[in-house]
Parts: structure tokens; C-alpha cells; sequence
């Protein structure tokens, strides 16, 4: 099984190491080519976000303009922050060039010759060995107006580290431009969307860490190469992140749409004592949770999870057994959420306040079968009302572990009393 | 009681400015770099920031109070962070949790009185498969168990 961002080279986060085994030669063939061919290729390859929309990235890039006076940007997005999802920081661990090399590849298509890479405050240990991978291919002329030499091509680009300052809203990627820019981390109204307006009003594209990461091999192994491998309309590999109640949990890399119960029995060891799975939640905790009862036959891949009534988000899959109390798991996912809202929409401020008042007024045993109808109607007002996507983040598991274990939840609520008229 | 950057923390804040079109950028690392030499975040480091930078003082406090890891207060000389979201929940990161607050003695953002350590309970860490886990200071400490983080407390001087 071909292991596309993290391959199974020992060392690989070393330059020789990474050379050796063929590093920088996607970029070499890349700079042989032009801007709108490499963005042809990564359309044609099928690749979509890892970030955990899925939205098409040669699309994507393909919206920046070809002729402006402004300078564009590149901006690589680190912040994983979702409960869930570990993935990326492997990407900086283990396998850093080939993230390098996926930047200048991908700044050179879109004609950006600034990159930031924004990581969370929190891994500075991951900072660290990125800055040194960065420094080392400044050194050895892979970044930065050395790049003119070593490419034999009129193009250069300078790529550095932002470092966050432990704020989850900042991986949404309007809030992290203005981050970047020095703001506060507040999500802007889209549209604009970024190609048209981003970092200091100029067109800037945000791709996710594992997304860029992907790029090389497209590029040296070809998109019909890429395109073939997994789910048809979400080809490659996910980093598949799985943890909760697992024998083994960690980062696999698989091809996309292989089946949740084989991730989960096969790849992470079952669920510890045999115990039955009592709820799933399959990409990161923005995504709507499964029953543990219908399982069989889900696909990781975006199309099939939509089909199953959620999302592949990160590819954060976390595990609940049979004996979680789901109550407290939502209170603490709702008050997640209203820790992190950054405040500017009403219905997100005062709505994950609300719902974590009634759910925290449920764990008290102060709870009625109308609270449980109350937090689905909160859920319902804050979602499409928002500026940005975390109204929804919030408002998705609320409805959805209320509306698919009504019966669980209808157990920590006082029974209604009904008096006979 | 002024505050005033070292010669050296002035050419880092120098360094870090000139990877950012705009002055007003640099203001994350040049909040970092100061919290690195006082310990904590002033309205005279605030002060300094805002000249050093060439930008409003109001613009530094937006930023500083908009982040979790940006300190006005001080913390410990170990400032101990437990995760108690969801991944680390179903692996008894609660427990860790009281276990931290019980065997020091103070509840969330608090200090010792010897200064010697602070706790928070925060968010999720980007550690979930290894759950649970603590941060102290800079550093991870994943896979934990009750016995684990005994030793980890004990062995910080
Ligand atoms: N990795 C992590 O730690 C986290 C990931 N997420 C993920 O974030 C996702 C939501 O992210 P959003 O950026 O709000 O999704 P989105 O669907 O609004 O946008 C996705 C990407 O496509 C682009 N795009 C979408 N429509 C476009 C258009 N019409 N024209 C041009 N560009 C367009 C956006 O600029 C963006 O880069 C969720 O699926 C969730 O899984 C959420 C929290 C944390
Ligand atoms: C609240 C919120 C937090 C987000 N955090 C991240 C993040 O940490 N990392 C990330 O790559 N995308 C995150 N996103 C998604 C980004 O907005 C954006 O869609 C993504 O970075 C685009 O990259 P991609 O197309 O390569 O996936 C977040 C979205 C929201 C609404
Ligand atoms: S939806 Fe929430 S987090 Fe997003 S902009 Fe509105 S208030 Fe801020
Ligand atoms: S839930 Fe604790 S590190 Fe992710």
C-alpha cells in the first residue's frame, strides 16, 4: 500500500536522507513547466483539502489572478486544533522537505513568492524541528534566491513560521490571515474569498498542511497516478487520525474510502475489552456523530460520509464505547465550542452559551424531554446564520447526537409529568 | 517599573519584522519574545511593544488579551496544562486533571504560593491518539497514567 506524505523511509526528515530518495526532483520537473500546467495537473489529480472541507485544490488555485501588481501569498495552514485530529504535526515531525517542497511548488503555480506557515503556539516543539528543516533548505539553496541557481529558473520564494498564540478560531482561515496580519483572529465575511482578497488585501490562497504535502508526488508520479488511488471522486490517502476507546490508537495513513470498521478493528486493534461501540465520531468534533449500530458498510471518504449523514472533516475518527456517557461527552464538546467562539455573531456567542447552560443544567439532573427539543431548536438557529463555519461546528453535534440518540438522552432528563385534564 | 527590551531581544523583534510587509505583523513574536524576558505581560511591556514596533499600544492589548497563551498574570516557573477534551475525556484526562489540582493544592490559572507551579485546564492539544496527556511549559508528555504524572510532578524542580 503506497504511502503518499509520510512514506515509510526511515530519516526521511533528514536532507540527505530526503535527497536521496528523490527529494526536490517534483520541483525540478515542476520548474520545467508552467504555472498553469502544474495547476492542470493537481486539478486533474483530484486532490481535495485535508483541512477538512474537501474543496477542490487546483480549483482553488486556479482562482488566483494571472495579472495584478500585488503580491501573492501562499499561506500553509498548521493550526489543528480540532479535537481529534493529530495529523499534521506528523507531516513536521517526519516527513518536513517533502511540505517544503510542496510550498515552492505550489507558490511557483500560483506566482506567490511569500509563504507563511502558520503552526499552533502550543507545538513548539514541532515549530522548532520545522524552522530547522526550513533553515537547512535556505542553506542548501531550496528556498529562498538561492532558488534561481540551484532551479535554473527566474523564480524564488521565502517561506516562515507564524506561531499562534493557542486560539482554535485561528485555524479558520480568514481569522488566520488576520492573525497574521497582527488583528485580532476574527473571521472575515466571505465573499471576498482570499484569491480575491487576502493577507493585506492581496490575493493569498490558505491550503492545509497535508494538502501541499500531497503535492510532489502528483507532480513526479503524475495526476493519473494520484487519481486512481482510493475513492474515485476523493482520491490519494488521508492521514487517518483514530483515538478514544481503541487498542491502538495513532496516525495511519490509508487510501481514502476504505470502511470505518475495518479502521477500527483491523488497523486500531478493536475497542478495548470488546466492549460494542456506542457512538463514532468520524472526522474531527465538527462533524456530526454515527451510531455505533450503523456502522457497517461506511466508507472514509467525503461522498460516502456525506451519504451516511456526516462529513470526513480532518479524518479525526474518536471512538465512544458502550459504557460513555454521552451527556457529558456533548457538554464538554458545546463547551469547547463556546470557549473558542470568537464573539462576532450573535447567534454563535449567545447560542453555544445557551446550549451549554441547558446542558450543564441536564447534567445537574435539572433536565426536561423539552430541554432536549430546546437544544435541537438552538442548534437550528445558529447553523447557516454565521460568518463563519464554527456556528455550524457547533450547532452539528448537538442535533445530531440529540436527534440520533433521542433515547439515550431522554434517560437524563426528568420524565414529564403529564396531569390528565 | 519600565520595561525595555535587551539589545538582543531588539534585533530578534528586528529579525522577525522583516518577514511581514507591515510592522503591525510582527506584534505575535514580538509578545512572545517579551513574555520570554519578563515572565508576563504588562502594560509597560505593552508600551514598549507598541514604540519598539511603531504601532498603537490599543493594537498590542487587542492582540495580547485575544490569545490563551499570551499571560498578564504570571504562571509558575512550571506551568502545567492538562487536556480534558473529548479524546483525552474518554481516556481519564479528568482524572488527571483532579489529580493535578489535588496534589498542588490550587484550581485553574492558579499558583502555589511558592511560585513553583500554575495549572490550566485547556483544549485539545493535538495529542489525541496518545491520550491523555499534560503539557509542562514547552513540553508534551503523552501516554500518561496516574502513576506517570506522579512522577512527572515529583521530578520537576
Ligand atoms: N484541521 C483542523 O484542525 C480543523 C478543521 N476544520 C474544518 O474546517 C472545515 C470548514 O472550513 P471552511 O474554510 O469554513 O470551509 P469552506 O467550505 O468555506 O471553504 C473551504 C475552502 O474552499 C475555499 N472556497 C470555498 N468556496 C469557495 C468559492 N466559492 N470560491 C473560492 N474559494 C472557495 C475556501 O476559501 C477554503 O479555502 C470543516 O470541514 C472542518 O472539518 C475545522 C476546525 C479545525
Ligand atoms: C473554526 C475553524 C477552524 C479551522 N481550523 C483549521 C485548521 O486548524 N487547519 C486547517 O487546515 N484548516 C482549518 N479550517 C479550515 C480552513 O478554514 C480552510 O478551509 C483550510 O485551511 C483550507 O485548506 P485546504 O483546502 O487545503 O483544506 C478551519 C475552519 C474553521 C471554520
Ligand atoms: S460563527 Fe462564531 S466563531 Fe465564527 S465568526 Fe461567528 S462568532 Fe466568530
Ligand atoms: S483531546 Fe486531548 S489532545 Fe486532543
Amino acid at each position: 500500500m503506497e504511502r503518499i506524505v509520510l512514506p515509510e523511509i526511515p530519516n526521511l526528515n533528514q536532507i540527505d536522507v530526503y535527497l536521496q530518495n528523490g527529494g526536490f526532483e517534483a520541483a525540478k520537473k515542476a520548474f520545467s513547466q508552467s504555472p498553469d500546467d502544474i495547476i492542470d495537473q493537481v486539478k486533474k489529480s483530484g486532490l481535495r483539502g485535508r483541512g477538512g472541507a474537501a474543496f477542490s485544490t487546483g480549483l482553488k488555485w486556479s482562482f488566483m489572478p494571472k495579472t495584478t501588481d500585488m503580491p501573492k501569498y501562499l499561506c500553509i495552514n498548521g493550526d489543528e486544533s480540532e479535537p481529534g485530529s493529530f495529523k499534521d504535526r506528523q507531516i513536521f515531525e517526519y516527513n518536513p522537505f517533502q511540505l517544503i517542497e510542496g510550498v515552492i511548488i505550489a507558490c511557483y503555480a500560483i506566482g506567490a513568492n511569500t509563504a507563511y506557515l502558520y503552526i499552533r503556539g502550543e507545538y513548539h516543539k514541532w515549530i522548532k524541528l520545522m524552522q530547522q528543516a526550513i533553515d537547512t533548505a535556505y542553506e542548501k539553496g531550496y528556498l529562498g534566491e538561492k532558488m534561481k541557481n540551484t532551479f535554473g529558473v527566474d523564480f524564488y520564494c521565502d517561506l516562515y513560521i507564524h506561531k499562534g498564540a493557542g486560539a482554535y478560531i485561528c485555524g479558520e482561515e480568514s481569522s488566520l490571515m488576520n492573525s497574521i496580519e497582527g488583528k485580532r483572529g476574527y473571521p472575515r465575511v466571505k465573499p471576498p474569498f482570499p484569491a480575491q482578497k487576502g493577507l493585506w488585501g492581496c490575493p493569498t490562497t490558505i491550503n492545509n498542511v497535508e494538502t501541499i504535502t500531497n503535492v510532489p508526488p502528483i507532480i513526479s508520479k503524475g495526476w493519473e497516478w494520484f487519481s486512481k488511488i482510493g475513492a474515485p471522486k476523493h482520491p490519494g490517502t488521508l492521514l487517518f487520525g483514530i483515538s478514544g476507546h481503541v487498542n491502538k490508537p495513532g496516525v495511519y495513513e490509508l487510501p481514502t474510502g476504505i470502511l470505518l470498521t475495518e479502521l477500527i478493528y483491523d488497523v486500531a486493534g478493536g475497542v478495548p475489552g470488546n466492549k460494542k461501540i456506542k457512538c463514532v465520531i468520524p472526522g474531527g468534533s465538527s462533524m456530526p456523530p454515527l451510531r455505533g449500530d450503523r456502522l457497517e458498510g461506511v466508507r472514509m471518504d467525503a461522498e460516502s460520509l456525506k451519504e451516511a449523514g456526516s462529513a470526513i472533516g480532518t479524518g479525526g475518527v474518536i471512538v465512544m464505547d458502550e459504557d460513555t456517557n454521552l451527556l457529558k461527552v456533548l457538554l464538554r464538546i458545546t463547551h469547547f465550542y463556546h470557549h473558542e467562539s470568537c464573539g462576532q455573531c450573535t447567534p454563535c456567542r449567545e447560542g453555544t452559551g445557551w446550549m451549554e447552560k441547558i446542558l450543564k443544567r441536564i447534567d445537574q439532573g435539572n433536565g426536561t424531554s423539552k430541554d432536549l427539543d430546546l437544544l435541537v431548536s438552538v442548534a437550528q438557529n445558529i447553523e447557516g446564520n454565521t460568518i463563519c463555519a464554527l456556528g455550524d461546528a457547533a450547532a452539528w453535534p448537538v442535533k445530531f447526537m440529540i436527534q440520533r440518540f433521542r433515547d439515550e438522552f431522554e434517560k437524563y432528563v426528568k420524565p414529564q409529568v403529564v396531569i390528565p385534564v | 517599573m519600565s520595561f525595555k527590551f535587551t539589545e538582543e531581544n531588539l534585533k530578534r523583534i528586528e529579525e522577525e519584522r522583516k518577514k511581514y510587509p507591515e510592522s503591525l505583523a510582527a506584534v505575535m513574536p514580538a509578545i512572545y519574545i517579551a513574555q520570554e524576558q519578563n515572565g508576563y505581560i504588562t502594560n509597560e511591556v505593552m508600551a514598549e511593544i507598541a514604540d519598539v514596533l511603531g504601532i498603537d499600544k490599543v493594537d498590542v492589548l487587542g492582540v495580547v488579551t485575544f490569545y490563551t497563551m499570551f499571560h498578564t498574570k504570571p504562571v509558575g516557573k512550571y506551568h502545567i496544562q492538562v487536556c480534558t477534551n473529548v479524546s483525552c475525556m474518554l481516556r481519564g484526562g479528568y482524572e488527571i486533571w483532579e489529580q493535578v489540582k489535588n496534589k498542588l493544592g490550587v484550581d485553574n490559572m492558579g499558583v502555589t504560593p511558592d511560585g513553583k507551579f500554575s495549572i490550566e485546564e485547556v483544549e485539545c492539544m493535538g495529542a489525541c491518539g496518545y491520550a491523555p496527556m499534560i503539557a509542562v511549559n514547552e513540553d508534551y508528555y503523552e501516554n500518561l497514567t496516574k502513576e506517570k504524572v506522579e512522577e512527572i510532578l515529583n521530578s520537576l524542580k
